[in-house]
Order: structure tokens, then sequence, then C-alpha cells
């Protein structure tokens, strides 16, 4: 028999706004033959059997039933980042194929990113900027103020990897930190990082004047914060979502931000994404919104690319997988 | 005590876009007979010797040779703020005044803004936004990237209160701090936050990825950073700048950010403020400006007031004096 061939993993495209970083390919080259969905369609008979893995980036290819049922050897679906609301892991497991994400390496960006959030959202920054470049600026006005973050209470709701070390970047500006989970850390990783257990989800929304949600989004998180939860909050308090758009119950949020209910909102994700163009949260002045950049930094998306590689060698191989969801 | 016989203060005015905040007006008169300088110059005869202090807020009311001369029982310039670059302190001196500011309020909010900046520029939070709501976007792009703030390399110049708070912070993100000083801080102070002495300003330049720049302006820092300066720093680093715009060549700056001899600039502070409308800064795409709000929260304005207060009452009361700022 020649060399081994490499294994056929299916990539939705190279390049463009959606498909696999041109300046990855070449380390995936060197363990995968590549096959594009394009190429895949072009010739699914000689393809469909020889495809072991699929690499799916940012969601991307879209894997239902009759892909399934097309892809006899499929063993293993390696998908980005660390949710996997997107993925339907009871479908996968009855083909039999293993599901892999990147849980770890998103974190401190991620919690970079929220701390980034509630920075920018309590003085103001985003507001700030436009007003230092607008053409009509002729001078700063002297009763123009944000409101602290340094010495504030910050709620955690979700205190998972990322949840955590959001807890540790705020202790450092002296915030107080609550935190709510669906079960109380350990006593040393609290004291760590001086952080209170609330076993229920309102006291800490009573007391927070930023209340930042760090969850997986499951059938329990979403709309895990309604109407009922805003009214809990202080009417000077700050909603920053890092999680998945479905955990807040939108239309509630907009009623609240108009209402002011709440002070502010601050999201890297919004359901769907991007939000339509008529939204009303895009029309808000308290709020402020990313489009979901809370892993996107070129060091940690080429982690993710050298992870989910190891992954899919492991998944093809019947090894035990690094980083395996399971159903 | 009647209002009258509360030690006189002189403020530029109360309210409006440029005066004392109202709320901080209120503060004042608890301690003192507030004269504006409008109630100043429409009475000088009367009002001149009143006045004891001059609470100069938000760089106002100016300083200058004619009202010094016109104050014959003027004790004590309470600055609110840290900044004293925009007073004369050999002139105020020579008349026998002092000056105080108020370093311990700023520290908390300006690290704070150094740090936003940081995050902002890095994760390249504006254009997100704009991103987020323009009527354009139909997708949001997956190859769309900002660099990581956590264990970058941090640079900081100046490590005085803010700047060992802006490390502090850091610390928390797992960065690498450099730090240059006229004086090198304590072993302790260092190791606390992890903090490196760079005696050479220009190892730090060429290390970091961040560079944050929080000293006083004086004449050894104007213009610290210069063409040489930038050019030392990595291409892909960012300068942060929270102290005076006067500390940036901000010709060489442009310059630097157009040719990208560095990735990007965050800056709390330009010369002059605001910026004129059609300076080369402002058409920048790899810059983020902010109107000089290093201070600009309800709790800082609040304490600044208190501290200038407290300032102002140790000298009038012949006490130890908190912040008293000396010429060199």
């Amino acid at each position: 028999m020649e060399g081994q061939e490499l294994p056929y993993v299916l990539i939705d495209c190279i390049g463009g706004m959606h498909g696999v970083y041109e300046d990855h390919v070449g380390f995936l080259q060197k363990h995968f033959h590549l096959i594009t969905m394009k190429e895949y369609l072009e010739n699914k008979t000689l393809l469909s059997k020889k495809i072991r893995a699929i690499y799916m980036w940012y969601h991307k290819p879209v894997v239902n039933k009759e892909l399934l049922q097309s892809l006899p050897n499929l063993r293993i679906v390696a998908s980005s980042g660390v949710g996997i609301d997107h993925l339907d892991l009871n479908l996968l497991s009855s083909f039999g194929v293993k599901v892999s994400n990147t849980p770890f390496i998103v974190s401190t960006d991620t919690a970079d990113l929220g701390m980034a959030l509630m920075l920018a959202s309590s003085r103001r920054l985003v507001e700030g900027y436009e007003m230092a470049v607008s053409p009509d600026t002729e001078y700063f006005p002297a009763d123009w103020l944000g409101a602290e973050v340094s010495g504030a209470t910050l709620g955690i709701v979700g205190m998972g990897t990322i949840g955590y070390k959001v807890a540790e970047r705020a202790k450092a500006f002296e915030m107080k930190i609550l935190y709510h989970n669906r079960s109380q850390r350990k006593k040393e990783e609290e004291s760590a990082v001086g952080a209170v257990y609330c076993k229920k989800i309102d006291d800490l929304l009573q007391q927070s004047d930023f209340v930042l949600l760090a969850v997986n989004l499951t059938p329990q998180t979403h709309k895990l914060i309604g109407k009922r939860e805003l009214e809990l909050m202080k009417p000077t308090a700050t909603l920053i979502n890092i999680s998945r758009g479905l955990i807040v119950d939108q239309d509630a949020l907009v009623e609240a931000l108009q209402n002011k209910v709440i002070k502010a909102a601050a999201l890297d994700v919004t359901y769907p994404e991007p939000l339509p163009r008529d939204h009303p949260l895009l029309k808000l002045k308290n709020v402020i919104i990313t489009p979901h950049i809370g892993s996107a930094t070129k060091k940690t998306r080429r982690i993710m690319m050298e992870e989910m590689t190891e992954s899919i060698q492991a998944g093809i191989a019947g090894l035990p997988i690094p980083h395996e969801v399971l159903p | 005590m009647a209002k009258e016989e509360l030690p006189g203060v002189l403020i530029l005015d109360i309210g409006g876009t440029q005066g004392v905040l109202e709320n901080l007006a209120a503060l004042l008169k608890k301690h003192f007979h507030l004269i504006t300088m409008k109630e100043f110059l429409e009475n000088k005869e009367e009002m001149s010797k009143k006045i004891q202090s001059v609470f100069v807020f938000e760089c106002r009311p100016t300083i200058d040779r004619e009202l010094l001369e016109s104050l014959p029982n003027l004790k004590v310039i309470g600055n609110s703020g840290v900044g004293v670059d925009h007073l004369d302190l050999k002139m105020i001196s020579s008349f026998g005044v002092k000056v105080t500011n108020t370093p311990h309020a700023v520290a908390d909010p300006t690290a704070d803004i150094g740090m936003a900046l940081m995050l902002a520029s890095a994760r390249r939070l504006v254009e997100g936004c704009q991103i987020a709501v323009s009527p354009d976007t139909k997708h949001f792009a997956v190859d769309w990237l900002g660099v990581e703030v956590t264990r970058a390399t941090l640079g900081i110049i100046g490590m005085g209160s803010i700047g060992y708070k802006v490390a502090q912070r850091a610390r928390a993100f797992n960065m690498r701090i450099l730090y240059h000083n006229r004086n090198r801080r304590r072993k302790e102070e260092e190791e606390a936050v992890g903090a490196h002495y760079c005696e050479k300003m220009e190892d730090l330049l060429q290390q970091s990825d961040f560079v944050m720049l929080i000293v006083n302006l004086t004449p050894e820092t104007h213009r610290l950073i210069g063409k040489k300066e930038l050019s030392l720093m990595k291409p892909t680093a960012t300068l942060i700048n929270i102290s005076r715009g006067a500390v940036i060549d901000q010709d060489a700056l442009v310059e630097a950010l157009q040719s990208k001899v560095i990735r990007a600039a965050a800056l709390d502070v330009t010369y002059p403020e605001p910026l004129p409308r059609d300076h080369p800064l402002l058409k920048l795409n790899n810059i983020i400006i902010t109107p000089h709000i290093g201070t600009a929260t309800v709790q800082a304005i609040h304490m600044m007031a208190e501290e200038a207060i407290a300032n102002i009452l140790a000298v009038l009361n012949g006490q130890p004096i908190p912040s008293e700022v000396f010429p060199k």
C-alpha cells in the first residue's frame, strides 16, 4: 500500500467572511486533506465515503440529517468555540458521530471582553469617542459624567471558567463580587476572588451594580433574564451579556431599557446575530452592542484551530477525544 | 456661622457647561462663602478682600498675575484634579500663595479609564459597535479579529499612584508588566504587582505590546514620546495616553499611525482639548479618543471636591496640608 493518505475532512470554504482562515490552511493541510463543501457537492460519489471528519468553523458547514446520512464514515464533528447550542447532539449521537468543542481557550479573551464591555458602558466610552471626534464638538462639557467601576458590585451569573476569570479581573478593581451558579464553588476558589455565593439569583440581581451573564445556553437558561429579573435589578444597574442572546428575553430588555428600569446594557451576543437593522435595540442610547467578538483574537483562534485538529485526529483514530462534548 | 463669615472662595461660576457642578457648589457652601467671577468683577473692592482661596475646577478660573495682584488675602489655590500644568507654580508662589491638588480622588477612576482604553483598543470595541449597528451590516465576519490583552506585555511610563493602580489591575489579566519611572519602586511594591523596572525607557518601548503614559506634565516630560520613541515601539504595539496631550509629539504620532509604525493609539488627552475639527488624528481609523474623562464619574467629582475642600481648610486653619504642590 502506498504512503497513507491524509484523512479527508469536510470544511465549508476557505477565506472570505465565513471561511476557514487562509493562514490556518497550511497547518491544517499538514494533517488533513481538506474538502470544501463545493468540492464535495461536485463529487459526492467519490468523496462521501472518504470524509472522516467535519471541521465546523463558526457553525459552518451546517450539519443536518441529510448530510449525516450521506457521510457513512464520518467519525467526528469538531466545533469551534465553546457554545454547542447550534448542534443537535442527539441527532449526531444517533449516527454514532462524536462532537468536540474548544471550551477553555476562549475563556480569557471572553472574560477580557466582559471587562471591556463593563468599563466601556460604565464610563460611556463609545459616546465619549463620538463626542471627541464629532464635527459639532466645540468644547468638552464639565457635567458629562459616567459611573465608577472600581469599588462597585458585580454579580456574575454563571461561575464557570469564564465567569471565574471575570471575577479574578474584577477583584483587581476592588469590586464586590457576588455570583450565582448551579452549584457553589469551593471555599478556596471563592476566597481567592472574594466572591460571595447567592443561592437565589434574586439576591444577586437586587444588590448588583453590574450583572454579567456567563452561562451556557441550555433549556434551563433560555430566557433566564426576563421582565421579572430586570425589575429586580437596580435602576442604576447595567446588564452585560457575553453568553448567548437567548439567555435574555430581548423584548423585555428593550422595554426595560426604554423605561429606565435598568440603566444600560452591553451585549456581545444577541438573537439573531446580527439583529435585523430595524430592531429597537439598535436605536437605544443606553445600549452598546459588539458583533460577537468574545474570542476574536488572532492567537486564540489559532489555538482553537490547533485544538480542533487534535480532536479530529483523536476521533478518527478512535482514541479519547480532547474536549469531547457528550449528549 | 453666617455665610459672610465663612472664608471667601472664588469660583468661575455655578452650573452651565463650564461652571462648578451644582451639587459640588452645595458641598463647598457648607464651608465657604462662594463668590463667582461675575460677583467678584461687579464688586471688586468689597469682594477682593474676602477671597482667601480659589477653587479651580476644570482648569478654571485662569490664575494670572492680574488676578493674584487683586486678591490681597489669597492664601491657597485649591485645584480639583491632580494635574497642575495649567498653573504657573513659580508665579503663584511668588505671591506667597499655596497650591493644592487632589491626587487620591483621581487615582482609581483614571486607572480604570487606562484599562478601558487598552481593552477597547485591543479588542476594537468602538469599531465593533459601529459594525453591530450599521445599516449596511448583513453578517458578522468571522475573520474580524483584535489582539489579546491577557498575557500581553504592558509598559507603564510613570509609576506614581495611578500607574501603580493600573499595574494592580493589569496583573489580574496575567499581563507582563514593565515600568519606567524617575525612581525605582521598593522591591515589595514591585513584587506585589509583578512589575519589572526598566531603567532605560528604550527597553520598555521595545518590549511592550501596550505602552501606557501616566506621568505628570513637566518640562522634562513634554514631548517625552516623539518620533524616536514611536519607532522603538513594536509595529504591533498600542500607545495609551491618560496623562496630558503634550507628553506626546502629536505630529509624530499622526505620522506613526499613518505609516503603521505602531498599530494603534488610545488617547484620553490631547493638545488642545478638543482637537481642531480638521485635525488628522480625528480621521485615522487606528485611534480612539475620549474627551478627557479620566475622572468623569459622579463619585470621583464628588471626592475631588471633598479633597480640595480638606486641603483649602487645612491651609486656612494652619494645619498640615494633605496635598500641597511645590514649584520645582
